[in-house]
């Protein structure tokens, strides 16, 4: 039996231990009329052997493209210790560390996280994880509803620009507590949020979401927009890309009195792309806040001899102890996804992510420059960008990606479902991992493509 | 057996409060209820201006292992905190009815107060629910 | 074994060359946009470390675990199973790793049909009409649940109903959920026999019902038996029934939440289909519904058009509550439950619950002859139980915390202690299908020698533990003097 130890003599002397005939007999508290006999749609058992043929054929089917797509999930390289260490048996099957003198190698690591992530974004406090960046924006707009007192408003305006599926997230789970989310306007020429119109609008909002980089991959005015929201009472929470982090101002520094809530994606941390999951979302704060973070907190202590260790902290503002008044109903997070993150930023350091940084923010611009010698491709935004930018085609986007796809190119993400007032535009990101020939590669396919779909080409 | 001053009322959520001559009451918890949450480590206040219903959280203390609402048994406008708890919570543990107090409330009605218990009425509330 | 932070190890100017792009940071800058006032100019704690040292850090913190691999773990209500090794290198074949999640779903036939065939096989164990798989852990699958529940009144003109009940002995996450949704939590009391308090039901329920969760077996360890006549009471009353994963294990294959009456269920697949707990996650909150419900489920499901798989979105599901996440959930952790459950077949599901009953069953038998105080001595257990120590703290000052500590110098780490909050002194025991009789045995000593310690010694079980890398840790000074960021002292404060 798969998994399961028992021989017949151990099932014999269990069940005279228990005083039962059968293992039957210790279901019959459950109605006669609710037990099943066998299961019509699970296929029968598969071993170790056949099920390996059959995920490997599966996987066959997906593999072998070369990717240029980014809009919030980046390919990166990752070392190899990274998922070695991540995988052994002690992190990958422990449990959240509630027994801390048994889990002091979890709780060591979720610390030098927490400090990790709180310094590169500049801010005091940090939890352990959330599940990933679209619902750590929902928790921190929540948190901000708590945080800001002073503020009647439950409206939280995301600056333009900002990633619109976040936004739909956020709506999903914090919508229903009366929290309202608008977007502001952003400048289609520079592709930037309007620090003007952030603030338009009904009622002066409880927090304002402001991306570096936005979804377009372009560098915001992130002081002016810090301040512009905190004039009008509004907490500032930021989103940034961690890899970013390596190179840009970290928002605790943005505008004269830094942002309030930091939170992001932390897939780009040594965590595969895996088809979008699992990810983890960070959240850092200033220390004032510290209590209004939602999530497990790991803080270090000492033991009853005086010795340094871990333990979880603030667990009072949790749901096991608080219930329906908890800070958020998180319970589980994404403890193995930090793990990694954590190695990932060990073996690189500072030094390491910088260049991972500057390589992709480089390689994008000459895929970009590179791109834009194709007849009918141009740069949509003249602003300075990270490791994403925005080409206008002239013609729609769809077919040509198709076509490119067919080569098993993936040339990046079609904007004109999630933005159509931006016509044909195509969102692309080449991180560190692209060479010089898959840039120029990527060239000669679409100009293959749009040169044999001139056809399509239309009045814009 | 925990201390019950006879000078204070009392509300079975373990809140004491006392009436003083300017008219106004001071709120705490009773040694009972510091004992049973244990060390606090933290108390959230409320701010002063804020007016409160009857049976309306005035805050929150908590430990390592709960957190308890402190409840107001009137009506009444906040007009003072304790605001040294915030940097040392252990004062309720050590002195719940003293430098422990937690806020300071004007009530809309004082005779609302009639109806708490007194010291005595406390004592055996507390000797039945150890049975 | 000392516990030097990663960042204690740094030494200016060494990194791990190996792992990072060959060309220097101004090289790489020279024809840089980036506006010089956005730059970064304060250094991070970072560490500057020799790949060795971040082997051997990393390894040697491991070793500070206890985990499955190395324990056996009864953690009450957590479900510590073995996770068979090929779920984990099965899903992270490279096909499946670099797969960009808004690459096209024609480089995704792979990864969709394995997402499909687990939807298909999750509506089966749980007899729901419709799956989606999208919630990334328990928590938020309830979530979705409550908020699809809420989604449903609404959209059929009920607005009054925002009252979702809950049993006392409920799972934290369960009020919390019922909060986050705007919903007010009306708890229920549970019988002496651990049943739902049925006349107290009947009490509560009324037009302003939307909904109640419940956990059955429930979290004190025993079968809801009443659970039809909780189903039509609140069906009567015009509200849906919530079912609450957490313990599915126990009943897996044996009966099905769809039978028993419930609208929505959430699934932990971290729990019930071995995918592992890793620290705290990434777990995976899996929701199924009954056919009403359907319309409302999160989105991106997993839809099929002839032979090839697709995802379907707002268009295909216009009411849906909408998006959990940036893609479309776990897609790794769902990957491992789909492995799992290929593994085990329809056999295995059955054999999952048959074999986790028997050895709660067996475990609470053996500890009840060696003069342990059962919870509830006259019920069956399902897949766990609950002992209480109320009578051992009574005589000897010794608590459910202190046998905690104990058992982990016995090399056990410990059961839930103090869940549920009714039991007073409590331990939750699960030990799941995976561990054989010499394990449970094994545990059945420890426990006696613990008690035994208890009655003649109660000092040294204050001391406990005394084999692990720290003793018993000071909580008050964690919380009062927070310590949750390394600043570049050393130790934390004395």
């Amino acid at each position: 039996m798969p998994f399961i130890p028992h021989t017949e003599q151990d099932i014999a002397d269990m069940l005279e231990a228990i005083g039962a005939d059968s293992i039957d007999d210790l279901f019959d508290e459950i109605p006669e009329s609710l037990r099943i006999d066998g299961l019509d749609g699970v296929p029968a058992p598969m071993n170790e052997m056949a099920v390996t043929r059959l995920m490997h054929d599966r996987a066959a089917r997906d593999a072998n493209a070369l990717s240029f797509i980014g809009a919030g999930a980046y390919e990166h390289h990752i070392p190899a210790a990274v998922w070695q260490l991540t995988t052994r048996g002690e992190f990958y099957s422990a449990y959240t560390p509630y027994q801390a003198e048994a889990s002091q190698g979890t709780l060591q690591v979720i610390y030098e996280f927490q400090s990790m992530i709180a310094s590169m974004t500049g801010m005091e406090a940090s939890n352990a994880s959330l599940y990933d960046g679209a619902s750590a924006v929902a928790e921190a707009a929540l948190m901000a509803v708590r945080a800001n007192r002073k503020s009647k408003s439950r409206r939280v305006v995301f600056a333009g620009g900002t990633n619109r599926t976040y936004q739909k997230v956020a709506e999903a789970i914090a919508g229903t507590q009366g929290l309202r989310f608008e977007e502001s306007p952003f400048d289609k020429a520079t592709g930037r949020a309007d620090p003007a119109a952030l603030l338009e609008g009904d009622e002066p909002p409880v927090a304002v979401v402001i991306s570096q980089p936005n979804f377009f991959g372009t560098i915001e005015a992130v002081d002016e927009l810090t301040d512009a929201a905190h004039a009008v009472g509004a907490l500032v929470i930021a989103i940034v890309n961690p890899t970013a982090l390596a190179l840009l101002k970290p928002p605790g520094e943005w505008g004269e009195r830094g942002a309030d809530i930091v939170c992001g994606e932390g897939q780009p941390l040594g965590v595969p792309l895996s088809s979008g999951g699992p990810y983890f979302g960070f959240m850092t704060t200033r220390q004032a806040l510290v209590r209004q973070l939602p999530g497990r907190i790991v803080g270090r202590t000492r033991d009853l001899d005086g010795k340094t260790g871990f333990t979880l902290t603030l667990q009072a503002r949790e749901q096991h102890i608080r219930r329906s008044k908890a800070t958020s109903n998180i319970c589980t997070n994404q403890g193995l996804m930090v793990t990694a993150a954590t190695m990932y930023l060990s073996l690189l350091g500072e030094q390491g992510l910088a260049r991972v940084a500057a390589a992709s923010h480089t390689n994008t611009r000459r895929l970009s420059d590179t791109l834009c010698t194709v007849p009918g491709v141009s740069r949509r935004f003249k602003t300075p960008a990270f490791h994403e930018t925005v080409l206008q085609l002239d013609r729609p986007v769809a077919p040509v990606l198709e076509a490119l796809a067919a080569n098993d190119l993936l040339g990046g993400l079609d904007l004109s479902e999630i933005y159509p007032e931006l016509g044909h535009c195509l969102l692309i990101c080449a991180t560190e991992t692209k060479l010089d020939e898959d840039i120029q590669r990527y060239r000669d396919e679409l100009a293959r493509v749009m040169g044999a779909s001139s056809t399509l080409r239309d009045a814009s | 057996m925990s201390e019950v001053p006879g000078d204070l009322i009392y509300t079975q959520e373990h809140e004491w409060l006392r009436l003083d001559d300017d008219g106004s009451v001071v709120i705490g918890i009773t040694e009972h209820a510091q004992e049973a949450l244990g060390d606090l480590v933290y108390v959230e206040l409320p701010e002063v201006g804020q007016t409160l219903s009857s049976g309306d959280g005035l805050a929150v203390v908590e430990s390592v292992k709960a957190a308890s609402d402190v409840y107001v048994p009137i009506e009444a406008e906040v007009v003072g905190v304790n605001a040294a708890l915030a940097d040392a919570p252990e004062k309720v543990n050590e002195d719940p009815y003293g430098e422990g107090w937690i806020a300071r409330v004007t009530p809309a009605d004082r005779d609302a107060l009639d109806a708490l218990m007194n010291a005595d009425a406390y004592q055996e509330f507390l000797d039945n629910l150890d049975d | 074994m000392t516990s030097k932070l990663i960042f204690e190890k740094s030494r200016a100017g060494r990194f791990a060359t190996a792992q990072a792009p060959l060309e220097t940071l101004d090289d790489l800058l020279t024809d840089s946009d980036l506006p010089l006032e956005q730059r970064r100019s304060r250094s991070t704690v970072l560490p500057e470390v020799s790949e060795l040292e971040v082997v051997r850090h990393y390894t040697r913190l491991s070793q500070k675990n206890f985990s499955i691999d190395t324990h056996f773990y009864p953690l009450g209500s957590c479900t510590m199973k073995y996770n068979p090794r090929a779920c984990n290198s099965l899903a992270m074949l490279p096909g499946f790793l670099g797969r960009h999640p808004l690459g096209p779903e024609s480089h995704g036939q792979g990864f969709l049909e394995c997402m499909f065939e687990l939807q298909e096989m999750l509506k089966s164990v749980t007899g729901m009409s419709g799956v989606s798989l999208t919630p990334m852990a328990g928590a938020q699958g309830e979530l979705t649940g409550v908020a699809m529940i809420r989604a449903y009144h609404r959209n059929r003109g009920d607005l009054a109903r925002n009252e979702i009940l809950v049993p006392d002995a409920a799972h934290g996450t369960n009020p919390a959920t019922a909060t986050m949704c705007g919903c007010k939590v009306v708890e229920l009391p549970t019988d002496a026999e651990g049943d739902v308090d049925i006349e107290a039901l009947k009490a509560a329920v009324g037009p302003n019902t939307a909904g109640i969760m419940l956990t059955n077996p429930s979290t004190l360890g025993v079968f809801e038996r009443k659970i039809k006549e909780i189903a039509a009471i609140v069906h009567e009353a015009g509200g849906l029934l919530y079912y609450d994963g957490a313990n599915l294990n126990a009943i897996l294959g044996k009966c099905r939440p769809g039978d028993m009456g419930f609208d929505v269920i959430h699934m932990n697949l971290h729990k019930t289909f071995s995918t592992p707990h890793g620290g705290g996650g990434p777990g995976s909150g899996a929701v199924g519904v009954a056919k009403r419900l359907e319309p409302f489920m999160p989105i991106p499901v997993v839809g099929r058009d002839g032979d090839k798989y697709r995802w379907m979105s707002e268009a295909d599901l216009p009411l849906s509550i909408g998006r959990l996440s940036g893609f479309m959930g776990n897609a790794g952790v769902l990957l491992r439950a789909y492995i799992y459950m290929r593994m085990l077949g329809d056999d295995g599901m059955r054999r999952v619950g048959e074999f986790a009953t028997l050895n709660a069953n067996y475990l609470m038998a053996r500890l009840a002859k060696a003069g342990f105080d059962l919870a509830f001595e006259n019920r069956r257990a399902s897949h766990e139980f609950i002992i209480t120590m109320k009578r051992t703290a009574r005589e000897y000052h010794v608590t459910a915390m202190d046998v905690a500590k104990a058992l982990l110098d016995e090399g056990f780490h410990a059961p839930t202690t103090y869940f549920p909050l009714l039991v007073p002194e409590c331990l939750l025991i699960e030990p799941t299908e995976t561990e054989n009789k010499e394990t449970l045995d094994a545990f059945v000593d420890a426990m006696i020698r613990v008690a035994e310690l208890a009655e003649q010694n109660a000092e040294a079980i204050h001391a406990a533990p005394v084999t692990l890398p720290v003793r018993r840790l000071d909580d008050v000074q964690a919380a009062r003097q927070l310590d949750i960021v390394w600043t570049g002292s050393e130790d934390a404060a004395a």
